[in-house]
Protein backbone atom coordinates (compact mmCIF):
# COMPACT_ATOMS: atom_id res chain seq x y z
CA UNK A 1 0.00 0.00 0.00
CA UNK A 2 1.37 3.42 -1.22
CA UNK A 3 1.16 6.30 1.46
CA UNK A 4 -1.02 8.03 -1.30
CA UNK A 5 -4.01 5.37 -1.63
CA UNK A 6 -7.41 5.95 -0.42
CA UNK A 7 -10.30 3.59 -0.20
CA UNK A 8 -12.81 3.65 -2.03
CA UNK A 9 -16.00 2.28 0.49
CA UNK A 10 -18.89 2.83 -1.53
CA UNK A 11 -20.38 3.20 -4.51
CA UNK A 12 -23.69 3.54 -6.03
CA UNK A 13 -25.78 4.58 -8.88
CA UNK A 14 -28.80 5.12 -10.71
CA UNK A 15 -29.50 3.72 -13.75
CA UNK A 16 -28.78 5.60 -17.05
CA UNK A 17 -31.62 6.07 -19.07
CA UNK A 18 -34.22 8.83 -20.67
CA UNK A 19 -35.91 9.60 -17.59
CA UNK A 20 -36.57 13.45 -17.70
CA UNK A 21 -36.58 13.92 -14.04
CA UNK A 22 -34.53 16.43 -12.29
CA UNK A 23 -30.71 15.73 -12.21
CA UNK A 24 -30.74 16.35 -8.19
CA UNK A 25 -33.26 13.12 -7.89
CA UNK A 26 -30.72 10.99 -9.82
CA UNK A 27 -27.37 12.53 -7.96
CA UNK A 28 -29.03 11.92 -4.21
CA UNK A 29 -30.34 8.90 -5.43
CA UNK A 30 -26.97 7.27 -6.47
CA UNK A 31 -25.17 8.91 -3.02
CA UNK A 32 -27.54 7.02 -0.70
CA UNK A 33 -26.81 3.87 -2.77
CA UNK A 34 -23.06 4.66 -2.16
CA UNK A 35 -23.48 5.73 1.10
CA UNK A 36 -25.34 2.05 1.65
CA UNK A 37 -23.05 0.49 0.08
CA UNK A 38 -20.24 1.71 1.82
CA UNK A 39 -22.27 0.88 5.57
CA UNK A 40 -22.32 4.74 6.48
CA UNK A 41 -24.40 7.23 7.28
CA UNK A 42 -25.10 10.31 5.43
CA UNK A 43 -24.11 12.13 8.71
CA UNK A 44 -20.52 10.55 8.55
CA UNK A 45 -19.28 12.85 5.61
CA UNK A 46 -17.43 15.71 5.88
CA UNK A 47 -16.61 16.42 2.53
CA UNK A 48 -19.48 16.84 -1.09
CA UNK A 49 -17.69 16.96 -3.84
CA UNK A 50 -19.96 17.46 -6.81
CA UNK A 51 -19.47 17.19 -10.54
CA UNK A 52 -21.31 20.21 -12.17
CA UNK A 53 -24.16 19.13 -14.60
CA UNK A 54 -23.26 20.59 -18.26
CA UNK A 55 -25.29 22.61 -20.34
CA UNK A 56 -23.82 23.59 -23.85
CA UNK A 57 -20.82 22.63 -23.24
CA UNK A 58 -20.50 24.75 -19.82
CA UNK A 59 -20.95 24.60 -16.73
CA UNK A 60 -24.72 24.25 -15.83
CA UNK A 61 -26.45 23.76 -12.16
CA UNK A 62 -23.86 23.61 -9.10
CA UNK A 63 -23.83 20.31 -7.63
CA UNK A 64 -21.79 19.92 -4.44
CA UNK A 65 -24.29 22.08 -2.53
CA UNK A 66 -27.28 21.45 -4.46
CA UNK A 67 -26.63 17.38 -3.61
CA UNK A 68 -25.91 18.34 0.41
CA UNK A 69 -28.95 20.38 0.85
CA UNK A 70 -31.07 17.63 -0.77
CA UNK A 71 -30.17 15.48 2.11
CA UNK A 72 -30.03 18.05 4.09
CA UNK A 73 -27.37 20.21 5.68
CA UNK A 74 -25.12 18.90 8.14
CA UNK A 75 -22.33 21.21 7.96
CA UNK A 76 -20.34 19.50 5.91
CA UNK A 77 -17.61 21.22 3.52
CA UNK A 78 -18.68 21.45 -0.32
CA UNK A 79 -16.53 21.87 -3.47
CA UNK A 80 -18.41 21.89 -7.22
CA UNK A 81 -16.18 20.92 -9.96
CA UNK A 82 -16.70 21.24 -14.12
CA UNK A 83 -14.07 19.58 -16.38
CA UNK A 84 -16.75 18.48 -19.41
CA UNK A 85 -16.20 14.80 -19.73
CA UNK A 86 -13.54 14.81 -17.02
CA UNK A 87 -15.74 16.50 -14.23
CA UNK A 88 -16.33 13.45 -11.92
CA UNK A 89 -12.66 12.64 -11.58
CA UNK A 90 -11.49 16.09 -10.79
CA UNK A 91 -14.52 15.77 -8.18
CA UNK A 92 -12.75 12.82 -6.65
CA UNK A 93 -9.58 14.33 -7.16
CA UNK A 94 -11.14 16.84 -4.69
CA UNK A 95 -12.23 14.41 -2.57
CA UNK A 96 -9.00 12.70 -2.77
CA UNK A 97 -6.32 15.45 -1.84
CA UNK A 98 -8.20 16.63 0.90
CA UNK A 99 -8.13 13.49 2.30
CA UNK A 100 -4.38 13.03 1.73
CA UNK A 101 -3.52 16.54 3.35
CA UNK A 102 -5.37 14.94 6.52
CA UNK A 103 -8.28 17.14 5.99
CA UNK A 104 -11.25 14.97 6.30
CA UNK A 105 -11.84 11.15 6.51
CA UNK A 106 -15.05 10.41 5.09
CA UNK A 107 -15.96 12.39 1.44
CA UNK A 108 -18.86 12.10 -1.02
CA UNK A 109 -18.34 12.79 -4.63
CA UNK A 110 -21.65 12.81 -6.79
CA UNK A 111 -22.22 13.61 -10.45
CA UNK A 112 -25.42 13.62 -12.44
CA UNK A 113 -27.49 15.08 -15.34
CA UNK A 114 -30.30 15.43 -17.06
CA UNK A 115 -29.83 15.90 -21.39
CA UNK A 116 -31.50 16.66 -24.09
CA UNK A 117 -32.24 15.06 -26.90
CA UNK A 118 -29.67 15.08 -30.29
CA UNK A 119 -26.67 16.52 -31.01
CA UNK A 120 -25.29 18.65 -28.04
CA UNK A 121 -25.02 22.27 -29.01
CA UNK A 122 -24.34 25.54 -27.56
CA UNK A 123 -26.49 27.80 -26.09
CA UNK A 124 -28.56 30.43 -28.16
CA UNK A 125 -27.60 33.95 -28.93
CA UNK A 126 -24.67 35.36 -31.07
CA UNK A 127 -21.16 34.67 -28.76
CA UNK A 128 -18.44 35.35 -31.62
CA UNK A 129 -15.61 35.31 -29.28
CA UNK A 130 -16.86 31.53 -27.43
CA UNK A 131 -14.95 28.88 -29.81
CA UNK A 132 -17.74 26.22 -29.07
CA UNK A 133 -19.98 28.50 -31.14
CA UNK A 134 -17.55 29.47 -34.06
CA UNK A 135 -17.17 25.60 -34.98
CA UNK A 136 -20.78 25.39 -35.20
CA UNK A 137 -21.09 28.76 -36.71
CA UNK A 138 -18.08 28.95 -39.32
CA UNK A 139 -18.00 24.89 -40.11
CA UNK A 140 -21.16 23.30 -38.93
CA UNK A 141 -18.11 21.29 -36.92
CA UNK A 142 -20.41 19.05 -34.56
CA UNK A 143 -19.29 16.60 -31.80
CA UNK A 144 -19.68 13.73 -34.07
CA UNK A 145 -17.18 16.01 -36.98
CA UNK A 146 -14.69 15.32 -34.31
CA UNK A 147 -15.05 11.63 -33.80
CA UNK A 148 -15.24 11.11 -37.55
CA UNK A 149 -11.90 13.23 -38.28
CA UNK A 150 -10.08 10.16 -35.26
CA UNK A 151 -12.03 7.55 -37.46
CA UNK A 152 -11.13 8.51 -40.91
CA UNK A 153 -7.53 8.35 -39.65
CA UNK A 154 -7.35 5.23 -38.46
CA UNK A 155 -8.29 4.10 -41.89
CA UNK A 156 -6.42 5.80 -43.80
CA UNK A 157 -3.23 5.62 -41.88
CA UNK A 158 -3.83 2.03 -40.54
CA UNK A 159 -5.90 0.21 -42.40
CA UNK A 160 -9.03 0.12 -40.03
CA UNK A 161 -12.42 -0.93 -41.80
CA UNK A 162 -16.05 -0.30 -41.07
CA UNK A 163 -16.34 -3.92 -40.20
CA UNK A 164 -13.29 -3.38 -37.36
CA UNK A 165 -15.32 0.02 -36.10
CA UNK A 166 -18.99 -2.32 -35.85
CA UNK A 167 -17.04 -5.13 -33.75
CA UNK A 168 -16.41 -2.45 -31.03
CA UNK A 169 -20.19 -1.75 -30.56
CA UNK A 170 -20.87 -5.58 -31.04
CA UNK A 171 -18.75 -5.84 -28.04
CA UNK A 172 -19.33 -3.31 -25.88
CA UNK A 173 -23.74 -4.27 -26.32
CA UNK A 174 -22.93 -7.72 -25.68
CA UNK A 175 -20.80 -6.61 -22.29
CA UNK A 176 -23.82 -4.13 -21.22
CA UNK A 177 -26.57 -7.20 -21.40
CA UNK A 178 -25.66 -8.08 -18.03
CA UNK A 179 -25.68 -4.25 -16.55
CA UNK A 180 -28.72 -3.22 -15.11
CA UNK A 181 -27.36 0.45 -15.12
CA UNK A 182 -27.17 0.61 -18.93
CA UNK A 183 -29.67 2.55 -20.41
CA UNK A 184 -29.64 0.11 -23.47
CA UNK A 185 -29.60 -3.70 -22.98
CA UNK A 186 -29.86 -5.09 -26.62
CA UNK A 187 -27.56 -7.00 -28.70
CA UNK A 188 -26.25 -5.47 -31.96
CA UNK A 189 -24.96 -7.32 -35.15
CA UNK A 190 -22.10 -5.81 -37.26
CA UNK A 191 -25.13 -5.16 -39.87
CA UNK A 192 -27.12 -3.30 -37.81
CA UNK A 193 -24.19 -1.65 -37.09
CA UNK A 194 -23.57 -0.79 -40.82
CA UNK A 195 -27.20 -0.44 -41.94
CA UNK A 196 -27.76 2.45 -39.57
CA UNK A 197 -27.69 6.05 -40.74
CA UNK A 198 -24.34 7.52 -41.56
CA UNK A 199 -23.68 10.57 -39.07
CA UNK A 200 -20.92 11.67 -39.94
CA UNK A 201 -18.35 9.06 -42.53
CA UNK A 202 -17.41 6.72 -41.36
CA UNK A 203 -19.11 6.80 -37.89
CA UNK A 204 -23.13 5.33 -38.03
CA UNK A 205 -25.40 6.49 -35.83
CA UNK A 206 -24.84 3.30 -33.66
CA UNK A 207 -21.39 3.96 -33.13
CA UNK A 208 -21.50 7.26 -31.81
CA UNK A 209 -22.27 7.94 -28.19
CA UNK A 210 -26.02 8.76 -26.88
CA UNK A 211 -26.67 11.46 -24.43
CA UNK A 212 -29.02 9.88 -21.57
CA UNK A 213 -29.79 10.99 -18.12
CA UNK A 214 -27.73 9.38 -14.78
CA UNK A 215 -26.05 9.40 -11.41
CA UNK A 216 -22.99 7.77 -10.16
CA UNK A 217 -21.37 8.31 -6.60
CA UNK A 218 -18.46 7.29 -4.29
CA UNK A 219 -17.47 7.33 -0.87
CA UNK A 220 -14.00 7.92 -0.41
CA UNK A 221 -11.88 7.51 2.86
CA UNK A 222 -8.40 7.73 4.22
CA UNK A 223 -7.05 3.86 4.84
CA UNK A 224 -7.16 3.98 8.06
CA UNK A 225 -11.02 5.22 7.99
CA UNK A 226 -11.61 2.41 5.66
CA UNK A 227 -9.90 -0.37 7.76
CA UNK A 228 -10.69 0.52 11.18
CA UNK A 229 -14.47 1.01 9.38
CA UNK A 230 -13.94 -2.38 7.81
CA UNK A 231 -12.93 -4.70 10.62
CA UNK A 232 -12.55 -7.85 9.07
CA UNK A 233 -14.26 -7.59 5.85
CA UNK A 234 -10.88 -7.65 3.68
CA UNK A 235 -8.99 -4.63 2.02
CA UNK A 236 -10.90 -2.20 0.19
CA UNK A 237 -10.75 -1.08 -3.17
CA UNK A 238 -8.02 1.62 -3.54
CA UNK A 239 -7.59 4.37 -5.94
CA UNK A 240 -3.50 4.22 -6.36
CA UNK A 241 -3.36 7.32 -8.94
CA UNK A 242 -5.49 9.97 -10.15
CA UNK A 243 -4.55 11.67 -13.81
CA UNK A 244 -6.14 15.16 -14.39
CA UNK A 245 -3.74 16.06 -16.62
CA UNK A 246 -3.87 18.80 -19.42
CA UNK A 247 -1.95 19.53 -22.87
CA UNK A 248 1.17 20.24 -22.90
CA UNK A 249 2.16 22.95 -26.22
CA UNK A 250 1.72 22.45 -29.26
CA UNK A 251 -1.30 20.18 -28.36
CA UNK A 252 -0.97 18.79 -32.34
CA UNK A 253 -4.57 16.37 -32.20
CA UNK A 254 -6.88 19.30 -33.48
CA UNK A 255 -9.56 18.93 -30.61
CA UNK A 256 -13.56 20.22 -29.73
CA UNK A 257 -13.93 22.58 -29.89
CA UNK A 258 -11.02 24.27 -30.99
CA UNK A 259 -10.54 24.44 -35.47
CA UNK A 260 -7.06 24.78 -35.39
CA UNK A 261 -4.02 22.95 -33.64
CA UNK A 262 -0.84 24.80 -31.77
CA UNK A 263 1.79 25.08 -34.40
CA UNK A 264 5.04 23.06 -34.38
CA UNK A 265 7.20 25.70 -36.34
CA UNK A 266 9.22 26.48 -33.40
CA UNK A 267 8.31 23.81 -30.58
CA UNK A 268 8.56 20.33 -31.62
CA UNK A 269 5.56 18.02 -31.28
CA UNK A 270 6.28 16.27 -27.78
CA UNK A 271 6.63 12.41 -27.74
CA UNK A 272 3.58 11.43 -26.49
CA UNK A 273 0.02 12.91 -27.61
CA UNK A 274 -2.22 14.80 -24.93
CA UNK A 275 -4.71 11.40 -24.84
CA UNK A 276 -1.47 9.31 -24.61
CA UNK A 277 0.09 11.76 -21.59
CA UNK A 278 -3.47 11.04 -19.73
CA UNK A 279 -3.21 7.31 -18.93
CA UNK A 280 1.06 7.79 -18.44
CA UNK A 281 0.40 9.86 -15.64
CA UNK A 282 -1.35 7.61 -13.47
CA UNK A 283 1.12 4.73 -14.85
CA UNK A 284 3.89 7.12 -13.56
CA UNK A 285 2.05 7.92 -9.93
CA UNK A 286 0.83 4.55 -8.96
CA UNK A 287 4.20 2.61 -10.31
CA UNK A 288 2.20 -0.11 -12.19
CA UNK A 289 2.15 -0.44 -15.77
CA UNK A 290 -0.03 -1.23 -18.24
CA UNK A 291 0.84 -5.17 -18.37
CA UNK A 292 -0.53 -5.36 -14.79
CA UNK A 293 -4.32 -4.53 -15.33
CA UNK A 294 -6.71 -7.06 -15.31
CA UNK A 295 -9.38 -4.29 -17.49
CA UNK A 296 -10.06 -0.79 -19.04
CA UNK A 297 -13.03 1.66 -18.68
CA UNK A 298 -12.39 3.97 -21.13
CA UNK A 299 -14.24 6.63 -23.03
CA UNK A 300 -16.04 5.14 -26.21
CA UNK A 301 -17.80 7.99 -27.42
CA UNK A 302 -17.56 6.67 -30.90
CA UNK A 303 -16.79 2.83 -31.52
CA UNK A 304 -13.59 4.06 -33.42
CA UNK A 305 -12.17 6.37 -30.10
CA UNK A 306 -12.20 3.13 -28.24
CA UNK A 307 -9.48 2.07 -30.70
CA UNK A 308 -7.77 5.07 -30.34
CA UNK A 309 -8.04 4.03 -26.79
CA UNK A 310 -6.43 0.90 -26.54
CA UNK A 311 -2.92 2.64 -27.76
CA UNK A 312 -3.04 5.39 -25.50
CA UNK A 313 -3.14 4.00 -22.36
CA UNK A 314 -0.92 1.61 -23.70
CA UNK A 315 -2.57 -1.94 -24.16
CA UNK A 316 -0.41 -2.06 -27.84
CA UNK A 317 1.24 -0.03 -29.95
CA UNK A 318 0.37 2.84 -32.33
CA UNK A 319 -1.87 0.90 -35.50
CA UNK A 320 -2.54 -2.55 -33.94
CA UNK A 321 -5.69 -1.51 -32.06
CA UNK A 322 -7.84 -3.42 -34.74
CA UNK A 323 -5.62 -6.56 -34.48
CA UNK A 324 -5.88 -6.31 -30.30
CA UNK A 325 -9.51 -6.20 -31.17
CA UNK A 326 -9.96 -8.84 -33.51
CA UNK A 327 -7.92 -11.18 -31.53
CA UNK A 328 -10.28 -11.13 -29.03
CA UNK A 329 -8.00 -10.00 -26.84
CA UNK A 330 -9.97 -6.92 -25.48
CA UNK A 331 -13.62 -9.17 -25.59
CA UNK A 332 -14.77 -10.51 -22.04
CA UNK A 333 -12.76 -14.18 -20.80
CA UNK A 334 -9.68 -11.97 -23.42
CA UNK A 335 -6.29 -10.75 -22.10
CA UNK A 336 -7.28 -7.56 -20.96
CA UNK A 337 -11.11 -6.59 -21.56
CA UNK A 338 -11.89 -3.35 -22.29
CA UNK A 339 -15.90 -1.52 -20.99
CA UNK A 340 -17.28 -5.13 -19.12
CA UNK A 341 -19.46 -2.19 -18.34
CA UNK A 342 -21.07 -2.31 -21.82
CA UNK A 343 -19.10 1.63 -22.06
CA UNK A 344 -20.96 4.45 -23.50
CA UNK A 345 -21.85 2.49 -26.39
CA UNK A 346 -24.26 1.13 -23.84
CA UNK A 347 -24.42 4.01 -21.19
CA UNK A 348 -25.05 7.00 -23.51
CA UNK A 349 -23.50 10.03 -21.52
CA UNK A 350 -24.10 12.00 -19.26
CA UNK A 351 -21.81 14.20 -18.74
CA UNK A 352 -20.72 14.97 -15.07
CA UNK A 353 -21.63 11.31 -13.69
CA UNK A 354 -20.06 9.36 -16.81
CA UNK A 355 -16.16 9.30 -14.95
CA UNK A 356 -17.92 8.45 -11.85
CA UNK A 357 -19.68 5.51 -13.19
CA UNK A 358 -16.20 4.33 -14.72
CA UNK A 359 -15.14 4.17 -10.90
CA UNK A 360 -18.19 2.21 -10.28
CA UNK A 361 -17.29 -0.44 -12.72
CA UNK A 362 -13.70 -1.04 -12.10
CA UNK A 363 -14.66 -0.98 -7.99
CA UNK A 364 -16.90 -3.80 -8.53
CA UNK A 365 -14.84 -5.89 -10.88
CA UNK A 366 -12.47 -5.26 -8.48
CA UNK A 367 -14.86 -6.86 -5.92
CA UNK A 368 -15.96 -9.36 -7.62
CA UNK A 369 -19.46 -7.97 -7.69
CA UNK A 370 -19.92 -7.04 -11.62
CA UNK A 371 -22.51 -10.59 -11.56
CA UNK A 372 -22.64 -11.10 -15.24
CA UNK A 373 -20.10 -9.32 -16.67
CA UNK A 374 -17.09 -10.50 -14.04
CA UNK A 375 -13.51 -9.92 -15.30
CA UNK A 376 -12.14 -13.11 -13.32
CA UNK A 377 -9.60 -13.00 -10.71
CA UNK A 378 -9.61 -8.77 -11.41
CA UNK A 379 -6.78 -7.08 -9.49
CA UNK A 380 -6.01 -3.90 -11.18
CA UNK A 381 -8.42 -1.60 -13.84
CA UNK A 382 -7.62 1.81 -15.23
CA UNK A 383 -10.62 4.29 -16.25
CA UNK A 384 -9.99 6.69 -19.39
CA UNK A 385 -11.55 9.70 -20.39
CA UNK A 386 -11.19 13.10 -22.43
CA UNK A 387 -13.52 16.10 -22.72
CA UNK A 388 -13.95 19.10 -24.16
CA UNK A 389 -11.65 21.86 -23.59
CA UNK A 390 -8.58 20.16 -22.76
CA UNK A 391 -9.83 18.02 -20.00
CA UNK A 392 -8.41 14.20 -19.67
CA UNK A 393 -8.91 11.86 -16.90
CA UNK A 394 -7.61 8.72 -15.43
CA UNK A 395 -7.93 6.76 -12.16
CA UNK A 396 -6.02 3.53 -11.75
CA UNK A 397 -7.49 1.33 -9.18
CA UNK A 398 -6.37 -1.98 -7.39
CA UNK A 399 -7.43 -4.25 -4.96
CA UNK B 1 -30.70 46.78 -58.31
CA UNK B 2 -28.46 46.82 -55.24
CA UNK B 3 -25.14 45.30 -54.61
CA UNK B 4 -25.29 42.80 -51.91
CA UNK B 5 -22.40 42.93 -49.50
CA UNK B 6 -19.84 40.18 -49.09
CA UNK B 7 -18.42 40.30 -45.64
CA UNK B 8 -16.63 38.04 -43.01
CA UNK B 9 -18.81 35.56 -41.23
CA UNK B 10 -19.62 37.12 -38.16
CA UNK B 11 -16.85 35.76 -36.01
CA UNK B 12 -14.31 35.21 -38.54
CA UNK B 13 -13.40 39.03 -39.29
CA UNK B 14 -9.83 39.88 -39.86
CA UNK B 15 -9.24 35.96 -40.16
CA UNK B 16 -8.70 35.76 -44.11
CA UNK B 17 -8.06 37.89 -46.84
CA UNK B 18 -10.58 38.51 -49.39
CA UNK B 19 -7.91 39.05 -51.86
CA UNK B 20 -9.69 37.31 -55.03
CA UNK B 21 -6.27 36.27 -56.79
CA UNK B 22 -4.36 34.47 -53.84
CA UNK B 23 -7.00 34.28 -50.68
CA UNK B 24 -5.41 33.65 -47.41
CA UNK B 25 -5.95 32.75 -43.58
CA UNK B 26 -4.52 35.45 -42.13
CA UNK B 27 -2.48 34.14 -38.90
CA UNK B 28 -0.07 35.80 -36.28
CA UNK B 29 3.30 35.11 -35.70
CA UNK B 30 4.58 35.43 -32.73
CA UNK B 31 7.42 38.32 -32.68
CA UNK B 32 9.52 36.84 -29.74
CA UNK B 33 9.60 32.97 -30.31
CA UNK B 34 8.76 33.12 -33.92
CA UNK B 35 5.78 30.34 -33.28
CA UNK B 36 2.04 30.95 -35.43
CA UNK B 37 -1.43 31.08 -34.34
CA UNK B 38 -4.44 30.57 -35.71
CA UNK B 39 -7.28 32.41 -35.38
CA UNK B 40 -6.07 34.44 -32.77
CA UNK B 41 -4.04 35.17 -29.98
CA UNK B 42 -6.22 37.21 -27.92
CA UNK B 43 -4.07 36.96 -24.50
CA UNK B 44 -0.13 36.72 -25.52
CA UNK B 45 1.89 33.54 -27.43
CA UNK B 46 0.50 30.36 -26.45
CA UNK B 47 4.28 29.54 -26.27
CA UNK B 48 4.30 28.87 -22.23
CA UNK B 49 8.31 29.49 -22.55
CA UNK B 50 7.73 32.37 -24.88
CA UNK B 51 5.68 35.12 -22.91
CA UNK B 52 5.51 37.50 -25.96
CA UNK B 53 2.59 39.50 -26.71
CA UNK B 54 3.54 41.28 -30.11
CA UNK B 55 2.68 39.42 -33.00
CA UNK B 56 3.32 39.92 -36.95
CA UNK B 57 -0.08 39.21 -39.08
CA UNK B 58 1.00 36.83 -41.40
CA UNK B 59 -0.23 35.09 -44.44
CA UNK B 60 -1.03 31.58 -43.89
CA UNK B 61 0.51 28.98 -47.05
CA UNK B 62 -2.41 28.52 -49.45
CA UNK B 63 -1.69 24.75 -49.82
CA UNK B 64 -1.91 22.48 -47.10
CA UNK B 65 -2.35 18.43 -46.90
CA UNK B 66 -5.22 16.50 -45.86
CA UNK B 67 -4.84 15.57 -42.26
CA UNK B 68 -7.98 13.71 -41.80
CA UNK B 69 -11.63 14.33 -43.00
CA UNK B 70 -15.46 13.60 -42.96
CA UNK B 71 -19.01 14.62 -43.88
CA UNK B 72 -21.58 16.53 -42.11
CA UNK B 73 -25.02 14.28 -43.22
CA UNK B 74 -27.41 15.40 -40.64
CA UNK B 75 -27.88 19.27 -40.52
CA UNK B 76 -25.58 20.83 -37.72
CA UNK B 77 -27.38 22.83 -35.08
CA UNK B 78 -27.93 26.41 -34.36
CA UNK B 79 -25.77 28.30 -34.38
CA UNK B 80 -24.68 26.72 -38.29
CA UNK B 81 -26.99 28.37 -40.44
CA UNK B 82 -28.02 26.05 -43.65
CA UNK B 83 -27.23 27.72 -46.25
CA UNK B 84 -30.23 26.43 -49.13
CA UNK B 85 -33.69 25.75 -48.55
CA UNK B 86 -32.91 21.93 -47.31
CA UNK B 87 -29.44 20.58 -45.56
CA UNK B 88 -27.36 19.21 -48.45
CA UNK B 89 -24.04 17.21 -47.25
CA UNK B 90 -21.01 18.80 -47.37
CA UNK B 91 -17.13 17.39 -46.30
CA UNK B 92 -15.47 19.20 -43.42
CA UNK B 93 -11.21 18.38 -43.82
CA UNK B 94 -8.71 19.27 -41.14
CA UNK B 95 -5.63 20.24 -43.17
CA UNK B 96 -2.00 20.30 -42.47
CA UNK B 97 -0.11 23.44 -43.09
CA UNK B 98 4.00 22.09 -43.70
CA UNK B 99 5.40 25.48 -42.84
CA UNK B 100 3.90 26.65 -40.30
CA UNK B 101 3.21 23.71 -38.48
CA UNK B 102 -0.61 23.80 -37.85
CA UNK B 103 -3.44 21.70 -38.80
CA UNK B 104 -6.97 23.69 -39.40
CA UNK B 105 -10.71 22.84 -40.08
CA UNK B 106 -12.62 23.88 -42.57
CA UNK B 107 -15.78 23.13 -44.91
CA UNK B 108 -14.73 21.99 -48.17
CA UNK B 109 -16.33 23.07 -51.31
CA UNK B 110 -19.97 21.87 -52.53
CA UNK B 111 -20.24 18.78 -54.78
CA UNK B 112 -16.99 17.25 -52.81
CA UNK B 113 -17.63 14.13 -51.19
CA UNK B 114 -15.55 12.30 -48.57
CA UNK B 115 -14.99 9.52 -51.79
CA UNK B 116 -12.86 12.28 -53.63
CA UNK B 117 -10.65 12.84 -50.49
CA UNK B 118 -7.88 10.59 -48.65
CA UNK B 119 -5.71 11.76 -46.05
CA UNK B 120 -2.17 13.29 -47.55
CA UNK B 121 -4.20 14.72 -50.32
CA UNK B 122 -2.86 18.58 -51.32
CA UNK B 123 -5.52 21.07 -50.80
CA UNK B 124 -6.00 24.74 -51.29
CA UNK B 125 -7.75 27.44 -49.78
CA UNK B 126 -10.37 29.11 -51.34
CA UNK B 127 -13.02 31.60 -50.20
CA UNK B 128 -16.76 30.84 -50.31
CA UNK B 129 -20.01 31.81 -49.62
CA UNK B 130 -21.30 30.37 -46.02
CA UNK B 131 -24.51 31.70 -46.02
CA UNK B 132 -26.81 34.66 -47.73
CA UNK B 133 -29.17 36.48 -46.05
CA UNK B 134 -30.77 39.77 -46.96
CA UNK B 135 -28.08 41.80 -45.63
CA UNK B 136 -24.85 39.84 -46.76
CA UNK B 137 -23.08 36.85 -48.20
CA UNK B 138 -21.51 35.85 -45.12
CA UNK B 139 -17.61 34.76 -46.40
CA UNK B 140 -15.47 32.20 -45.15
CA UNK B 141 -13.01 30.23 -45.99
CA UNK B 142 -12.58 26.52 -47.14
CA UNK B 143 -10.93 24.10 -48.44
CA UNK B 144 -10.59 22.89 -52.19
CA UNK B 145 -8.81 19.82 -53.81
CA UNK B 146 -6.26 20.74 -55.16
CA UNK B 147 -4.74 20.77 -58.87
CA UNK B 148 -1.98 17.90 -57.90
CA UNK B 149 0.24 20.26 -60.61
CA UNK B 150 -0.59 23.37 -59.43
CA UNK B 151 1.99 25.95 -57.87
CA UNK B 152 3.44 26.14 -54.20
CA UNK B 153 2.27 28.92 -51.70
Amino acid sequence: MSANDVAVLGVGMHPWGKWGRNFVEYGVAAARDALRDAGIAWTDVQFVSGADTMRNGYPGYVSGATFAQAMGWTGARVASSYAACASGVTALEAARTRILAGLCDVALVVGADTTPKGFLAPNAGDRPTDPDWLRFRLVGATNPTYFALAARRRMDLYGATAEDFAKVKVKNAGNGLANPNARFQKAVTVHDVLASPMVADPLHLLEICATADGGAAVVLTSMEFAQRHAGTAGSPVRVAAVSTVTPTYPNTVIDLPDMATDSTAVVARADQTFKQSIAHAAYEEAGIGPDELSLAEVYDLSTALELDWYEDIGLCKQGEAERLLNDGDTQMGGRIPVNPSGGLACFGEAVPAQAIAQICEVTWQLRGQATGRQVEGATAGITANQGLFGHGSAVLLRR
Amino acid sequence: MTTIARQPALGAEGWFTSDEEAPALLGLRCASCGTYVFPKADYGCPNPACGGTAFDEVRLSRFGTVWSYTDARYQPPPPYVVPTDEHTPFCIAAVELADEGLVVMGQVIAGVTVDDLRVGQRMELVIDVLYRDEAAEHLIWKWKPADEAEGVA
